[in-house]
């Protein structure tokens, strides 16, 4: 079978290593990989039950290698991370362009859940002008994107949309059938609008080329369907169904999407991949510069109140009485001593839980940013008024001046001076920190190039075309904070 | 005009006044000498509460403070003592991010209200006096030292002071610049301002001063009319002082 194939890239694994590696991320959730609430030191779910039973029937030892998601296909490209992907890969011509795919090990169907209140919409038509969330990178995701006027809420796993759907901060998610399946047993608040569509399966992806390892994936997974090992992992799980038993019949050609490569003609099937540099790279600028204007506003805005609150702290640190001088410390030791990761969840999911307050991720993105920069600000600032001569207080003081006129008109302005680069370093760093805003659901640049440079494999000319970007308006932030400089120079 | 009466002020352990008395009429010229460190500026400072006296009581005009009393630390009764006196600073501390008019200007609109128009033209008349009409839209970095300090007097006659408290004010300038800003001071001495100066400048001190007092230890020494102590003086320590300055500056 091996043979057949014309010069592969890859060794060709006709002996089975000993230990067969295959990727999944453990933040995939029920049913797929999780562990489970009463066993957390556990991994369990239908897929990690189907990566031991294949490892098993293949006669090696299976390990499990934890990998982010969304990069699993470049990790699996890149090669020696791992040797396959068994992750809820959707077998689709944009995947199957990256990888080879196995037979299906799974069918499932898009499936549109909203809050149970809002009894209105039964399909993606009755979303027009409304927010729906989708996971990043998935057909869903691409389904939602094609329909005009719905705007996409992109996150990077499945748990958070659906808190984001019961908090009222998006009209609908669509996810997979089986993600619905678990989500909705303790969600009463929601419920599923319309019945499942667009039918998929999943299936193992291993690098183009590797026809051999690919025969025998295929050859042992109809045996675990023939002889209802698959079916009993999936009766565990609840996930059995018709749909599943049609299985058994797939032969190649009859999937979704276009012709699929058999285990004869492995790496030929990627002749619409675009190759790497601009030519193809410049399509997307467009999207990219869309998604710049996200990332612009995110860090204007959060850097004006960054700026507002490093004064009033750094006034508050400088002058203010014992008590708000302490507090301003403690302040700034909290925002700079804790990863500004954890505090945007905290505002963004813990305030809404603990307080009921719905900040919109617009909303609290800014406020953690802004909150997180005020700190670095505030030192900034204080470095600033710190560095001002004595003299000039007392200048100011000997006119007549009180003291709040003294600190506005006097020692403000050559404070802020002082503090300018400082601040212009931190502007460049707020444009490359905004990318963290990913996580709660807004497509900034980095998020856009991710997900476009997943879509075209392409990570070169996106890559230079975003960095392009960035540095464009990094080098405008600083022109701006020189022309300022000069303004404010004795 | 001024009136001080025992003030004394330490720092940490080191006493720096030690029960002065001073009385000033207005249009009286006094020049302060004496050693480094023997209090003269810091008497300077508290006569417009830049430094916080530990005792004593003071007083400029119809201001009166009295060190410790809650009065003291009243901030508006603080700020009218500043209003009735100017200062002039060693190294001229004009605000470095605006021009020569803009530092005159600053007071008399943000403290006195006044009309930009009119604190412009008060503005430019008083950088004239002082010879420095040509240069009021320079940036103090654009200006020499000599000029630096008169627009300082400028800046500090803006606000219409009933005294003007000198510190060492050509300390920090060359030779050949300490001229100009003496010349000014001396024609405000002719005017009939009330001046308190703190200096070495025992030549211009004996032009324009009308008495000199003579701090050394925190304490008044000596002080009488400006000839009889320069070139009759009793305490030893003021002879010494004279001596050692004469021979000091004597190229």
């Amino acid at each position: 079978m091996a043979a057949a194939s014309p010069a592969p890239a890859v060794a060709d694994p006709v002996v089975l290593p000993e230990v067969l590696r295959w990727a999944n991320d453990a933040e995939g959730g029920a049913p797929y990989i999780f562990h489970p609430a009463d066993r957390p030191d556990q991994l369990v779910g239908f897929e990690v039950e189907l990566a031991e039973a294949l490892c098993a029937r293949l006669g090696c030892r299976s390990r499990f290698v934890q990998y982010n998601w969304a990069n699993l296909i470049p990790g699996l490209r890149q090669g020696g991370n791992y040797d396959l992907i068994l992750a809820a890969l959707e077998r689709t011509p944009e995947n199957l362009a990256q990888v080879a795919m196995s037979r299906p090990y799974f069918t499932f169907g898009q499936q549109l859940v909203t809050r149970a209140s809002d009894t209105g919409i039964h399909a993606l038509d009755d979303l027009t002008g409304r927010r729906v969330g989708v996971l990043a990178s998935t057909l869903s995701h691409r389904l939602v994107t094609r329909h005009a006027g719905i705007e996409a809420r992109v996150y990077d796993e499945n748990v958070n949309y659906f808190r984001d759907l019961e908090l009222g901060r998006i009209d609908a998610v669509l996810t997979d059938s089986p993600i619905a399946a678990v989500h909705l047993k303790d969600r009463p608040g929601l419920r599923r609008a319309g019945p499942p569509f667009a039918p998929s399966h999943y299936a193992i992806a291993v690098p183009l080329g590797a026809t051999g390892l690919l025969a025998r994936i295929d050859e042992a997974l109809g045996q675990l369907i023939a002889d209802g090992t698959l079916r009993r992992i999936y009766g565990r799980y609840g996930l059995w169904d018709e749909t599943q038993a049609g299985l058994a019949a797939w032969t190649p050609g009859i999937d979704e999407g276009r012709a699929v490569s058999s285990p004869t003609d492995g790496n030929a099937s990627s002749p619409e991949r675009p190759k790497a540099g601009f030519g193809s790279a410049w399509r997307y600028l467009p999207i990219l510069l869309e998604a710049a204007v996200t990332t612009l506003w995110v860090t204007l805005a959060s850097m004006a109140l960054a700026v507002a609150g490093g004064l009033a702290l750094a006034l508050a640190r400088c002058h203010g009485p014992r008590l708000l001088r302490l507090l301003a410390v403690a302040y700034i030791e909290v925002f700079r001593g804790t990863p500004l990761l954890l505090q945007l969840y905290f505002i963004y999911f813990g305030l809404a839980q603990a307080l009921g307050w719905r900040l919109s991720a617009g909303v609290a993105a800014v406020l953690t940013l802004g909150l997180n920069y005020a700190a670095n600000e505030a030192e900034n600032l204080r470095a600033g008024l710190e560095a001002v001569p004595r003299g000039q207080t007392e200048a100011a003081l000997a006119l007549g001046l009180s003291p709040a006129l003294t600190l506005r008109r006097v020692l403000l302005p050559q404070a802020l001076r002082i503090s300018l680069p400082g601040m212009t370093n931190d502007l460049i760093a707020l444009f490359k920190d905004s990318s963290i805003v990913s996580v709660i659901g807004l497509v900034e640049l980095t998020k856009e190039f991710l997900i476009r440079s997943l879509d075209a494999g392409d990570y070169v000319g996106l890559g230079l075309l975003t960095a392009a970007i960035y540095l464009a308006m990094g080098h405008a932030a600083s022109r701006a904070a020189r022309a300022l400089e000069r303004r404010l120079r004795a | 005009m001024i009136e001080i009466t025992g003030l004394r002020k330490r720092f940490g352990s080191v006493t720096v006044l030690d029960g002065v008395d001073h009385a000033q009429a207005a249009g009286e010229v006094v020049a302060l000498i004496g050693p480094s460190g023997c209090g003269k500026s810091t008497l300077l400072r508290c006569l417009n509460w830049l430094e916080t006296p530990d005792a004593g009581s003071l007083r400029v005009g119809d201001v009166r403070l009295e060190a410790g009393t809650p009065e003291a630390a009243d901030r508006a009764l603080r700020q009218r003592l500043r209003r009735r006196t100017g200062m002039i600073f060693q190294q001229f501390h004009l605000f470095p991010h605006r021009t020569a008019l803009e530092n005159v200007m600053e007071a008399p609109v943000h403290v006195d209200r006044l009309p930009r128009a009119e604190a412009q033209a008060l503005a430019m008349g008083l950088l004239a006096k002082v010879g420095m009409a040509d240069r009021a839209h320079h940036r103090p970095s654009q200006l020499s030292g000599g000029q630096q300090q008169r627009v300082a007097i400028a800046r500090a006659l803006a606000m219409k002071p009933e005294v003007l408290l000198c510190d060492e004010p050509t300390s920090a300038l060359d030779p050949e610049l300490r001229g100009e800003v003496l010349q000014v001071l001396g024609a405000l001495a002719a005017e009939g301002m009330t001046l308190l100066l703190v200096t070495h400048e025992l030549a211009f001190a004996r032009d324009i001063a009308h008495r000199v007092v003579f701090l050394e230890g925190g304490r008044v020494v000596e002080s009488g009319p400006t000839r009889t102590v320069l070139d009759a003086p009793r305490h030893p320590r003021l002879r010494e002082f004279l001596g050692k300055d004469r021979t000091g500056r004597a190229g």
